[in-house]
């Protein structure tokens, strides 16, 4: 189709990659929580933290496509 | 139930705002309508304050703005006037032996005739001179300080005057809970005990200096609507504030990580050095992207749903368009929250990790 640029579907991959591995993280978390809701603060911290790092990775291919683009 | 009220009225109002942005940019272009271009106009810089455009009764364009300081320094002369001198379109404004000129919200340094030149790529290629303007985002950003400076003060004063033990009373009683969540489940949580004073100052601002501003940018009417915590020269300041944060109070162990990691082979080494050192300066980068993307991105969002309306010339699609930009409005209000929260948090993260004792 015309107007449809490589850079939009690698984006389209970084999202998709994004939303796996962050999907994966609140799962993980979810039934952490759910086995020991007593230390659920702590695993909601150590959650946001790692899909911070995740998100900076998808950041990171959003920017490259951005400049390359 | 009246506050349920005062909420969808809030909410009606926050959604109303982009609406009536939407028109201006349809207003001033006719009737071609160009999104990227009123989306692009929205979330950059301008040297004056936009506040309303109508049609008086004669079917003129009438554009209400505040015009705002210019401040441009060129090769040892500096000059301060309002950018309302460039009204004109094609104003020059004399500066030394140059001239001022705006072209696309932009100052240029041109000839007597006030010539542009430009690239293969439509780019000017004229020189620009060091410009210090308070711009929107910036008398933007100096109101958050103010309202911050204004409203923390006051919090303290009656810190002070009741004691720190006495029950909280009024503005006190939304402020402190929050301080305490920042210090004792962010930066304590994070930094060790006896180090983590130092760093706490620092944190509670950039938390409240980010929240503030993710919140102004999303007051659709005259003192907010600028995209401050949007904008890349911003985010990329606090990051490097906690760059240096981190790494000018990095303990022994710390450097010893980056620059001798200890009990790998030494083949490995070589190769952990380099990543470990990147990894200094990624670290921060992730920081300023995060924020400078989701607040861009929120705005972004807000405006192409209300540009739905003006892109299909329909006033069908208004329900629709209006109930989506109030949803995302909603979304982005958590968001100004979450993203100060994440900021302060990696920053704590990262101070953490700099400054700990090895355990």
């Amino acid at each position: 189709m015309e107007g449809i640029s490589f850079t939009v579907i690698g984006l389209g991959i970084i999202i998709l990659g994004a939303a796996l591995g962050i999907g994966q993280i609140g799962k993980g978390a979810m039934e952490a929580m759910a086995r020991q809701p007593e230390i659920s603060s702590k695993i909601q911290t150590a959650m946001i933290v790692i899909a911070a790092l995740i998100e900076g990775a998808a950041l990171f291919a959003i920017v490259v496509a951005w400049l390359k683009g | 139930m009246r506050a349920f009220f005062l909420l969808t009225g809030l909410f009606m109002w926050m959604a109303v705002g982009p609406l009536s942005a939407a028109s201006e940019g349809e207003a001033a272009t006719g009737k071609d309508f160009d999104v990227t271009d009123m989306i692009m106009h929205h979330i950059g810089d301008s040297y004056v304050f936009h506040i309303v455009s109508f049609r008086n009764g004669k079917g003129e364009l009438v554009d209400v703005s505040l015009p705002l300081p210019v401040i441009v320094w060129q090769e040892g002369h500096l000059k301060v006037f309002l950018s309302s001198r460039f009204s004109g379109g094609n104003d020059l404004v004399p500066i030394g032996n140059d001239h001022l000129r705006l072209y696309h919200e932009k100052i240029y340094l041109t000839d007597a005739a006030g010539t542009l030149h430009f690239g293969a790529d439509h780019e000017v290629l004229n020189p620009r001179p060091l410009d210090l303007s308070i711009t929107k985002n910036v008398a933007s950003m100096l109101l958050a300080g103010f309202l911050l400076a204004l409203l923390m003060i006051g919090v303290g004063r009656s810190y002070s005057r009741r004691g720190g033990l006495a029950v909280p009373k009024g503005v006190q009683l939304v402020v402190e809970p929050v301080v305490l969540y920042v210090r004792d489940d962010i930066v304590n949580a994070q930094i060790d005990k006896d180090k983590a004073g130092r760093f706490m100052p620092f944190l509670l601002t950039i938390f409240f200096f980010i929240w503030f501003n993710n919140m102004l940018g999303l007051i659709p009417f005259f003192p907010g609507g600028a995209n401050m915590s949007g904008n890349i020269a911003f985010t990329l300041t606090l990051a490097v504030f906690t760059f240096f944060a981190s790494n000018l109070f990095g303990s022994r162990h710390y450097w010893q990580e980056i620059l001798w990691p200890p009990g790998i082979p030494i083949y490995l080494k070589f190769l952990m050095i380099p990543i470990e050192f990147i990894g200094m300066f990624t670290k921060p980068f992730a920081l300023m992207l995060r924020l400078f993307a989701n607040i861009t991105a929120g705005h972004i969002i807000v405006l192409s749903l209300t540009s739905i309306i003006f892109v299909l010339q329909s006033i069908y699609v208004a329900p629709l368009s209006i109930l989506l930009s109030l949803m995302i409005f909603a979304l982005e209000l958590l968001v100004a929250l979450l993203q100060a929260y994440i900021f302060t948090l990696l920053s704590a993260l990262f101070i953490g990790l700099a400054v700990n004792e090895h355990h």
